[in-house]
């Protein structure tokens, strides 16, 4: 059923869409060494879907080709039904994907609310006069969006620390406030780079029910890196699983715990 | 009240004036500093091409003349118009933007990610070459800028304050420019805070100046923003420019305004607009008591041309931050 494009309900009542973005046949190079090596996979509307791997397979070099941060040398990037041309970071970001980073990048001087009203910036269409003024179509979108992240910081339960600055927030908070800033641009397709590294088994129950609740009360599409196995079974619909720059498997997860590549990978099978 | 206390006071608000100068040539510095981390040591120049330019586009000089002259054997100088002042100012500013925009397109677009040094060096080269330009554009002669601002002491003020001493105290003496200076310069400031907060484009030029990799995340353009930051730092040098070159005349010497903004960076921090400012203040009202208290009647006076690098020496070994800088931390 999964090969087919045709949408479908998962067995928890999700609509699964048609294709999002579409990689295909991605190679990216530094210098000589090859990161990732002819990779193709596709992340379908409404799913989660998690990209797996042991450490340095290439997990987050791809993540970093989806978000623009890196241009591949060869294949080809479509979003949405068309070819995505070679683009700039924050072009991506404009076109409606965000991203959080494995080591956390926050405006640390800011208070959580001011980081999460960044995410809005992209969502911002009125004049720079009347904003300055606070008056007018300005007046009327700074509510709107206020209210949109008002609603982000109930859902990821941070009332508490919305004046704080993020530079005093431990770990997994901060964590979760660039969860929320991703949110509030209210992307197509969010991707999470490690958003469970570092922490401890608590926050990261936390982080997943957190991971499921946007996926199900938005609909969100999620694309998530993790190299903790265990985690992404319970939470993707799909896994793509990278291995020295490699596809080595794709699919469910059931299909991809019964794969012997994969489990070979993992439990480093010498490569002759 | 004895009229040495009044006197007193006087040189206090001469102090605060001649601070508030300071503080705008400082501002410039800040913005980019903040925004990319590149000091950027042309900001001096820019005051004094800034002014030169107005003055030019004023008096309807042909810009390149000379080149022109030798060139084509012509001998054109003027075109025999006059612009008014604020067309002028428009003008400026719209040269201004043009400037940051090609100080980012073939400069610093092609030093992303180059250590603090290099970009430093950079504006170096770019202040050099700036001051060329401006040679060649409007000549070397000194100028005068006669936009009609007011000059000399306020007779106003000194007729109102002669009462507030005994028969050998006679009233305040107050300079119409460095009144007219600070109401110019607490309207920049207070347009600068309203558009950081409240604009999208300030939003995003704080939030670049926090972090690059979120900035970009959240679909900022950091080229935009730098150049945006460059052209705000060329309406404050157009400012400084004008309020130090109807002074003094709007000549090459301009450009050292910069240093006078170096001690005023090292006490109120780098990365700190307010730091700026109330750097600026006391760096002014201290320079002007330490004379009349100390220098003049002790050191034989001319105290203001160190004082302020002292007093900067001071706070640099006890707060090397600034009083509003971040403080620098490195975790191990």
């Amino acid at each position: 059923m999964k090969d087919t494009v045709e949408p479908y309900v998962t067995d928890d009542g999700r609509t699964i869409g048609g294709v999002l973005m579409d990689m295909r046949n991605i190679t990216l190079r530094f210098g000589g060494v090859e990161a990732i090596k002819d990779i193709s996979f596709d992340i379908r509307e409404g799913e989660i879907r998690a990209i797996i791997g042991p450490n340095g397979a290439g997990k987050s070099s791809m993540l970093n080709v989806i978000s623009g941060f890196y241009n591949p040398q060869e294949g080809e990037v479509w979003f949405r039904g068309e070819k995505r041309p070679q683009m700039k970071p924050y072009q991506v970001a404009r076109l409606g994907i965000a991203r959080t980073f494995q080591n956390i990048a926050l405006f640390e001087g800011m208070t959580v609310l001011d980081n999460i009203m960044t995410g809005r910036l992209t969502h911002m269409k009125s004049g720079m006069f009347w904003q300055a003024l606070w008056a007018g179509r300005a007046e009327k979108e700074e509510v709107e969006n206020r209210e949109k992240v008002e609603r982000i910081i109930d859902f990821l339960e941070i009332q508490a620390i919305r004046k704080t600055p993020v530079g005093r927030l431990p770990y997994g908070l901060k964590k979760r406030v660039e969860l929320a800033r991703a949110l509030a641009a209210e992307p197509k397709l969010l991707l999470l780079d490690e958003p469970m590294a570092g922490m401890n088994v608590e926050e990261k129950e936390d982080m997943s029910r957190f991971i499921l609740d946007v996926n199900d009360e938005f609909g969100t599409t999620i694309a998530l890196i993790e190299h903790d196995m265990g985690v992404v079974m319970d939470l993707s619909d799909r896994v793509v699983v990278m291995d020295y720059g490699r596809k080595i498997g794709d699919g469910t997860p059931d299909e991809v715990r019964g794969n012997q590549e994969v489990i070979d990978a993992y439990l480093g099978v010498s490569h002759d | 009240m004895s009229a040495d206390f009044l006197y007193g006071i006087e040189v206090v608000i001469n102090g605060l004036m001649a601070g508030v100068l300071y503080a705008l040539v400082a501002l410039g510095f800040v913005l980019i500093f903040k925004a990319s981390g590149i000091f950027n040591y042309a900001q001096g120049v820019m005051a004094l091409f800034a002014a030169l330019t107005l003055v030019g586009i004023m008096e309807g000089q042909v810009p390149f003349a000379h080149l022109i002259n030798a060139l084509f054997g012509t001998e054109v100088h003027h075109f025999g118009w006059e612009v008014p002042a604020l067309l002028a100012i428009a003008f400026t500013v719209l040269i201004m933007i043009g400037f940051a925009w090609a100080v980012q397109q073939f400069v610093f677009r092609h030093l992303v990610g180059q250590e603090p040094i290099i970009l430093f060096m950079a504006t170096i080269g770019l202040a050099y070459f700036l001051e060329g330009v401006g040679d060649l554009m409007w000549g070397s002669d000194i100028k005068t800028l006669a936009l009609g601002l007011p000059q000399g002491g306020s007779l106003a003020v000194e007729e109102w304050t002669a009462g507030l001493g005994g028969d050998d105290f006679y009233g305040f003496f107050i300079d119409k420019l460095d009144m007219i200076a600070t109401i110019v310069a607490i309207i920049l400031v207070a347009s600068l805070i309203i558009f950081a907060q409240y604009t999208k484009q300030g939003r995003a030029m704080r939030a670049v100046a926090d972090d690059h990799q979120a900035a970009l995340s959240v679909g900022i353009s950091l080229n935009f923003i730098w150049v945006l930051v460059w052209s705000l730092a060329g309406i404050v040098a157009l400012v400084a420019g004008v309020m130090w070159g109807a002074k003094s005349g709007v000549q090459f010497s301009l450009s050292l305004i910069a240093l006078k903004a170096l001690p005023v960076l090292m006490l109120g921090g780098f990365t700190s607009i307010p730091g700026a400012i109330v750097g600026g203040l006391i760096i002014g009202v201290g320079e002007k008591l330490f004379e009349y208290t100390i220098g003049a009647p002790f050191l034989g006076g001319a105290t203001e041309n160190w004082f302020a690098y002292m007093l900067a020496l001071i706070f640099l070994v006890f707060r090397p931050q600034g009083l509003f800088g971040e403080k620098i931390i490195e975790r191990v």
